[in-house]
């Protein structure tokens, strides 16, 4: 019945009535792409424009000089100053990058003699390999890696830095060293001595016993306490009386110290604190199977703690390694030294000399703090999915 | 014999004796370090009976013979004491900490709540401010304000000046300078009368709001009591002070206001590498308020303004803090990078100058080291006390 009624009407052939559905109207202009981007991220309200406007004025000011500093206005080769001086037909000089080649072996090894810088090089590939052993959380056999790491490369990287005229190494004062080679053996050295020394600070602290405890605590606060720059003065002036006259360090080994010491304290408390966050029943399952101390913290504890604390690890080593730049204090020719050096030679006196040495540094300790705290931020994001299972 | 051995627990070795043990290693531990301690001594006393330096404190009122470039108490090269040349040296530590701190924290609010801004380009420039000052070493960052910028500056003869009197140059930044007359005392008066009004206004106006639910504009009534009274007073007592202008003549800039390139350089340096470091710190304190706390506020009816003044700020000031007294302590401590630039401090003065012309290391650090650990004990202690008063109130 209804069904011929509906054939009566007849609906095909009534054009007003639509059957097909219409497609969907794409959305109006100004709320997608990159328009309605725009408008929810920039012009959203008058305030949000002003801001707009004023960031995008600030930049303006600051990049393109930038830009022209140290490309388009820059002097790529050239023998000495002359090539760097304003003339006639260019007043406007950037950057001097014909310094910085001219000098790049300087910043490299310092006044290390050029016949042994392979000594250097085989030094700089060795750490890369054991770094990137460390570093790639599922590489095999990291039990290796640390040993490599923390055992073999110091103990054949001091001989070959060094030199042993047994193996026929000639020997090179540490007085001799310099540049980035200065700046990773120092921050190296701190990387390798702090943890180790910073976990048993760090296990002392939190001991039961009340002298083990007290001493920890007051190493720990004394140094954090004070500037990086007082301790390396003590290391400096105050450690060579203390020891006999005939074991004096030398003054590469003085800074060394005192970078270490500084490093552990810090390093303590950031283990503490993974420590701190380990629940009490890691703790007593362990002693419940029956191991001793070492054991429970060896097989147990640590291991837990340390994973969580990777990223702030990381960001120690980040300012251990901006700190290096304090050793100049105690006479040594680190990295940034060399350019502070290099940057008043008369060879280079020119207006911009100054200027490009400094980007230069910028340049290279950015690169490597900020890969560094991108892998510190990795791990923490990798640790944040475990936990969320 | 066997009597005994049968009751009782079993009688085992004293060295698996837990508490024996652990006596037996402290007593091992400290015998290390007093003899350590005491070896360190008698090897100091021998190297200095050797090098003929003098030991104790002698050297504090003995004359120090060198000039200082800025003094805050009246200080002369011929009359002054090492003891004095100390007192300078904390008092120009204490000043560029002091203003470095307001300046870092005000950079640094700013540009952590500008992190969190929904507008792109400055969410986006803020978080490239940080990183790049983050990750590049603070030495390397005052060398370059110091020997990059402001040594760059023209020379006397050009230098910039500014309207008012103010010069620019590389030799430091001069403004004009008030000198007070008699009767200033009644401006001073009127302002400790301010704060004192202030402070009560306060007490008051949170008594009425807790008894009676009406508030009060305490922050407009306080700056006019604070700032307000004085300038009445000012104008009341007769205006007693005039500027002293800089007058810049062929060689020097003579009178006003003398700043010196040093102290802008890591004042600049200070500033803006906390001010980075507080930015991350007043991130993490708003990001670790919840949104349900947002939401919870706007649901009772709360407008943006009063949601952040009294819902937001006070929970992530809770979080802030903490980390943000470890950022002054940083700031009060790298403060100490001022020997690299030539300005000043207590560690330029004391540990390079006057360790150099004494040759008294052990005397000289220990003050050092002792004043800085004084300053960051003190301020934790603050901060520990304030921390306890707006902390959670747990069950």
């Amino acid at each position: 019945m209804s069904i011929a009624a509906q054939d009566d009407l007849n609906v095909p052939d009534a054009h007003y009535v639509r059957v097909g559905q219409v497609d969907a109207l794409p959305p109006p202009i100004a709320a997608s792409g990159a328009i309605g981007w725009m408008r929810a991220n920039l012009f959203s309200s008058p305030a949000n424009i002003l801001l707009t406007l004023l960031t995008a004025a600030l930049i303006l000011w600051i990049v393109p000089p930038v830009i022209e500093f140290v490309f388009t206005h820059a002097v790529w080769s050239g023998a000495d100053r002359e090539a760097c001086l304003p003339t006639a037909d260019r007043p406007e000089v950037g950057a001097c990058w014909a310094f910085v080649r001219d000098r790049f072996s300087y910043f490299i090894y310092g006044s290390y003699p050029i016949p042994e810088r392979w000594r250097v090089d085989i030094f700089f590939a060795m750490l890369a390999i054991g770094i990137f052993w460390m570093l790639w959380l599922e590489a095999p056999r990291r039990d290796l890696g640390a040993l490599y790491f923390f055992v073999i490369v110091p103990i054949v990287s001091y001989i070959l830095l060094t030199g042993m005229p047994l193996l026929g190494l000639r020997k090179v004062d540490t007085s001799l060293w310099g540049g980035v080679l200065v700046t990773i053996v120092v921050s190296w050295v701190g990387i390798v001595f702090s943890l180790p020394i910073g976990i048993l600070l760090a296990l002392g602290r939190r001991s039961t016993m009340p002298a083990v405890k007290l001493l920890s605590v007051i190493f720990i606060e004394f140094v954090r306490g004070v500037p990086l720059i007082t301790v390396l003065f003590m290391a400096s002036v105050m450690l060579p009386l203390f020891v006999p006259d005939a074991y004096s360090p030398d003054k590469l080994l003085r800074a060394l110290i005192g970078i270490a010491m500084f490093a552990s304290a810090y390093m303590a408390e950031v283990v503490r604190a993974g420590l701190q966050a380990m629940p009490k029943g890691q703790y007593e399952g362990a002693m419940a199977v029956g191991l001793g101390y070492w054991q429970m913290m060896y097989l147990i504890i640590l291991p837990q703690a340390l994973k969580i604390t990777i990223p702030n690890i990381v960001n120690t080593y980040i300012g251990l390694f901006k700190d290096t730049t304090l050793v100049v204090i105690v006479g040594i020719f680190d990295f940034l030294h060399t350019v502070e050096v290099s940057r008043i030679d008369p060879k280079w006196a020119a207006p911009t000399t100054s200027a490009t040495g400094y980007v230069f540094a910028a340049i290279f300790y950015f690169i490597f703090c900020f890969s560094m705290s991108r892998y510190a931020k990795g791990v923490e994001a990798r640790l944040g999915k475990a936990d969320r299972r | 014999m066997s009597i005994a051995q049968d009751s009782g627990p079993p009688k085992v070795s004293l060295i698996y004796d837990p508490k024996v043990r652990s006596i037996a290693y402290q007593v091992i531990l400290c015998a290390i370090i007093i003899f350590l301690a005491y070896s360190a001594v008698r090897n100091a006393i021998d190297n200095l009976a050797r090098a003929h330096i003098a030991s104790g404190f002698g050297f504090w009122n003995q004359t120090a013979g060198f000039d200082i470039s800025q003094t805050l108490i009246s200080y002369t090269a011929q009359s002054g004491t090492y003891g004095r040349a100390f007192w300078i040296g904390l008092l120009n530590t204490l000043l560029v900490a002091a203003i470095g701190i307001v300046l870092a924290t005000i950079v640094g609010f700013l540009v952590g709540i500008a992190r969190l801004s929904k507008n792109f380009l400055l969410a986006r420039l803020s978080a490239g401010y940080v990183e790049m000052i983050r990750n590049v070493p603070l030495l390397l960052q005052l060398l370059f304000w110091y020997n990059a910028v402001l040594k760059a500056l023209p020379d006397l003869r050009d230098s910039w000046s500014l309207p008012g009197s103010i010069y620019l140059n590389n030799r430091g930044f001069f403004a004009p300078y008030p000198i007070f007359s008699g009767g200033i005392e009644l401006v001073v008066a009127a302002f400790v009368v301010g704060v004192i009004g202030a402070l009560g206004f306060s007490i008051w106006a949170r008594k009425r709001q807790e008894q009676t639910g009406q508030q009060s504009p305490v922050a407009l009534v306080s700056l006019g009591l604070i700032i307000g009274l004085p300038i009445i007073a000012f104008f009341a007592a007769g205006m007693p002070a005039t500027l002293e202008f800089p007058e810049k003549g062929r060689f020097n800039i003579r009178g006003g206001l003398e700043i010196l390139p040093e102290f802008v350089a890591l004042l600049i340096g200070l500033t803006l590498y906390t001010g980075a470091f507080i930015a991350e710190v007043v991130r993490a304190g708003i990001m670790a308020v919840s949104k349900g706390q947002t939401e919870a506020a706007g649901a009772l009816g709360l407008r943006t303004g009063p949601t952040l003044k009294l819902v937001v700020i006070p929970q992530a000031m809770r979080v802030i803090i903490p980390p943000l007294t470890n950022q002054y302590l940083n700031l009060t401590k790298n403060s100490s990078l001022a020997v690299f630039v030539g300005y000043p401090d207590l560690v330029q003065i004391f540990t390079g100058t006057v360790l150099n012309q004494t040759g008294q290391a052990v005397e000289v650090v220990s003050i050092t080291m002792a004043v800085y650990l004084t300053i960051s004990l003190l301020t934790s202690l603050t901060m520990n006390w304030y921390n306890s008063r707006i902390a959670l109130v747990e069950r």
